[in-house]
Formats: C-alpha cells, sequence, structure tokens
C-alpha cells in the first residue's frame, strides 16, 4: 500500500490488526448499505468481545446476525433490534448487553466523534430512560441531555463507487450512516461494489472525501432484501 | 361504530396540509399515504434518508438500495432527496419536519408518549421515534383507544418507559380525535355512531367535552 493506493487485495488484509475487545462502528440500515464481505470476514476470524455500534444487528444468518453465533459481540449501540431472535436470546441470558440510543443520537454521536465533538446537547431523550443518568441543561427554557460522542478502533462502511483515493459515493438509501461511521474510526475501511478511476468521479459528487478512508477492498454483494412489498400487495399510494 | 385500520388512516390524512413535509410511523400511520387529498401536495420523509418517498416498487424496480424507515423496499417521488441519517435527523431535530404521525402503547393528559418498550416483554428499541416527539412542529398519535384487554391507552400519566414528555398535539383512535392541552384530553370529534358516553367511559385521563362534539366528517 504506497502512497495513496489504499486498495487492498484481501480480506485479511483489509481488517488486519481487529483484536479481541474493540469497538467496531458499521455502517448500514437494516440490510441496506452495509459492509456483507467485511462482516463476514470479522465472523471468520472470531474475534471476541467487541462492541458493535451500528443502528441494527442485522438478522439470523446474515450481516451483523453472524457475528452472534459464535458470540462475538459483547456489547450493542443500536436504536433497534427487532429483527432477530438470535439476539434476543443472547441479550435475555445475559450474553450481550445493549444500549439502545435513538437513531438520531446515534447518528450524531458518529458524526461528532468523526469531528472532534466529545459530546452534544439535544432533547431527544429527555424525560425517558434515555437520559437517566445524563447531564441536563436548559438553553432558551428547553431541556436537553448532554450525550457523548462515539469513536471506533475500526469503521466498517459499505459505497457503491471509490477511487482509489479513498473518495466514494453511495447509491440511494444505502448511504444510511456510512458517511458518519467513515469519519469515526481510527482504521476506516471499506467495501465497494466498483473501483473507478481518479477523476472518474466527479470532485462535486463525492459524499464521503477520501482523507477518511484507510484501506479498500472491493466486494461482491448479495444485497438481500430484509422486506420486499410491492406496489401491488398493498394500495399505498 | 369504532373505526377500521382505514378509516383511521383516512381521518390521519386530514390533517395534512399543501405544502408540507410529513414523516409516517410503521403501520396506520403509512396506511395515511393512501388518503392524500387529491388537491394538495406533500412530501413524505424516511429517517432512514430519503425525502420524498413514493409508492412500494412495481416487481421491475425493486431495488436493494433504496428502502424505507420500515426497511421496505420502496420508491422515490419526483422532486425527492436522498441523503445521510445524520442530515435526516437534522431535518427531524432542526423542526423542519411540519408533521410527524406515529403509534403508541400510551399518551398521557400532559402530552407524554410511550411507544418502544413494554419491561420484560418487548426489547426491540425505540428507532427514530424519540427524535420525531422531540423534533417535529406538529405530532400526532394514531392508536386504538383501548388495549384488547380494553384498558384505556388515553392515561392520567403513561406507566410505561417514556418515548417523549409533553410533546403530543393531538391524538386520532378509533372512537374520536383529541387535542392534548392543558393537561387533558379535549375531545374534538368523535367516530360515526360512537357516543360521548362511551368515549368517556373509555378514557382514563383528564377529559374535557364540549357541549356539541360533531362526528368525524369522511
Amino acid at each position: 500500500m504506497a502512497g495513496f493506493n489504499k486498495v487492498v487485495d484481501s480480506y485479511e488484509a483489509a481488517m488486519a490488526g481487529l483484536q479481541d475487545n474493540m469497538t467496531v462502528i458499521a455502517g448500514g440500515f437494516g440490510l441496506c448499505g452495509i459492509p456483507e464481505g467485511l462482516i463476514a470476514q470479522i465472523q471468520k476470524m472470531n474475534t471476541k468481545g467487541l462492541t458493535i455500534v451500528s443502528n441494527n444487528c442485522g438478522v439470523d444468518g446474515f450481516g451483523l446476525g453472524l457475528l452472534l453465533e459464535e458470540k462475538q459481540i459483547k456489547k450493542m449501540v443500536s436504536s433497534y433490534v427487532g429483527e432477530n431472535a438470535l439476539f434476543e436470546q443472547q441479550l435475555l441470558n445475559g450474553e450481550l448487553e445493549v444500549e439502545l440510543t435513538p437513531q438520531g443520537t446515534l447518528a450524531e454521536k458518529m458524526r461528532a466523534g468523526g469531528a472532534g465533538i466529545p459530546a452534544f446537547y439535544t432533547a431527544t431523550g429527555f424525560g425517558t430512560p434515555v437520559g437517566e443518568g445524563k447531564e441536563t441543561r436548559k438553553f432558551n427554557g428547553r431541556d436537553y441531555i448532554l450525550e457523548e460522542s462515539i469513536t471506533g478502533d475500526f469503521a466498517i462502511i459499505k459505497a457503491y463507487k471509490a477511487d482509489r483515493y479513498g473518495n466514494c459515493i453511495y447509491r440511494y438509501t444505502a448511504q444510511n450512516f456510512n458517511p458518519m461511521a467513515a469519519t469515526a474510526g481510527k482504521i476506516t475501511v471499506l467495501e465497494v461494489e466498483e473501483i473507478v478511476e481518479p477523476g472518474e468521479l466527479s470532485p462535486s459528487e463525492i459524499h464521503t472525501p477520501g482523507i477518511y478512508v484507510d484501506r479498500i477492498i472491493v466486494g461482491n454483494f448479495e444485497k438481500r432484501i430484509e422486506r420486499k412489498i410491492l406496489s401491488s400487495d398493498n394500495s399505498n399510494q | 361504530m369504532s373505526l377500521s385500520r382505514e378509516q383511521i388512516a383516512m381521518r390521519v390524512a386530514q390533517e395534512f396540509c399543501d405544502g408540507h413535509y410529513i414523516n409516517l410511523g410503521i403501520g396506520i400511520p403509512t396506511l395515511a399515504a393512501n388518503y392524500v387529498a387529491d388537491d394538495i401536495e406533500v412530501m413524505l420523509q424516511s429517517e432512514n434518508g430519503l425525502l420524498g418517498m413514493g409508492p412500494y416498487p412495481t416487481e421491475e424496480r425493486v431495488d436493494a438500495d433504496m428502502i424505507n424507515a420500515g426497511k421496505e423496499t420502496v420508491t422515490a417521488a419526483t422532486g425527492a432527496s436522498i441523503f445521510n441519517s445524520a442530515e435526516s435527523f437534522a431535518m427531524i431535530r432542526g423542526g423542519h419536519v411540519d408533521l410527524t404521525v406515529l403509534g403508541a402503547f400510551e399518551v398521557d393528559s400532559n402530552g407524554s408518549i410511550a411507544s418502544w418498550m413494554i419491561p420484560g416483554k418487548l426489547i426491540k428499541g425505540m428507532g427514530g421515534a424519540m427524535d420525531l416527539v422531540a423534533g417535529a412542529q406538529n405530532i400526532i398519535v394514531t392508536m386504538t383507544h383501548a388495549d384488547k384487554h380494553g384498558n384505556s391507552k388515553l392515561l392520567e400519566q403513561c406507566t410505561l418507559p417514556l418515548t417523549g414528555v409533553n410533546c403530543i398535539n393531538k391524538i386520532i383512535t378509533d372512537l374520536a380525535v383529541f387535542e392534548v392541552k392543558e393537561g387533558a384530553f379535549h375531545l374534538v370529534e368523535r367516530a360515526p355512531g360512537v357516543s360521548v358516553a362511551e368515549i368517556q367511559s373509555k378514557t382514563a385521563g383528564k377529559l374535557v367535552v364540549s357541549n356539541d362534539v360533531p362526528e368525524m366528517m369522511f
């Protein structure tokens, strides 16, 4: 890996340095825009005691749900974990800890973490279990709670196209948490559908500038759909 | 007669105003998108990062990269934009979304809402609901008036863990429409054929009833 060629040729190289008890921030919303191959690599490495920060925990047998199979996750920081029987079972057995975090707060924690902002005030969660034990402050007559930002030892993200500098673009709603996750990892690994020549992506269309990306690997994606609903199934609009 | 899910959704859609940006929660709120009046234009926000949510796709247009906040396949409407999750919640938390409609387990007469957790039973998470109730200009709850055991969901004080405090402006149930203000549920409309007495008997929280409560119009 020399200069600004961040492309690696194996998943082993992409995730090299991941160790037990590290924190990994993962992009994706449900199964949309998840770094499938990087997650599979973590499963293969069988790294234990991980703290995973991701909006969801995949489903049984796919996405981050894979890391539940050998109990690799110690703690999950998520906004919604309702798609996963194994998750619920490990949670109820006390084998897994979960920190349920409002979705916007989670996105902002990653964004702030990546931007060097250690904490921020938000009205979200005030007066609820989320606000318990947290510092509060009134601004202009409204109550806010102090939320601390998140950074990770690794961030794993998924994009549509990237160049070797790590400049990348996302496709449709596969963007979701990926841009924030990208900024918040000490080592950010990008799994991408397609590598393009430098200059092929217009500088003005880049979603995530390459400065945030340390390693790039080209993946093959299954892109599993969680809920396929067709216009004929339901009269929505 | 109590309203069907579709009728609740129809009544919800009457709250939509021309030019509004609206976030609809999963379930009955989402159904309301079917009943937007022909003479208005609204933009639906989906908190996973889509402003201008369109209908579900045809088989040919199914795209794994195009989903809504319920993780369902969806399309983008003309005029749509797509963005990241921080941007999406900047819209929500910054008060730019005009109206949020969401479901709930309980609402109390101070406008507090419980919608995300039943201790010992249900551990799924709040998703974006806490951000939505903290951020939107106007928040409407849709739910059945009572649970399946007949217990009122409109309470003096919520018993379940809260999603937000003092934030709900209006409630549309299968029996009635209420405004929530000054520490009470104010009955503003009743479902066709539902008596004020029935609504009173099924509302546990403080209820304010004026002399003449009109029936809903569809």
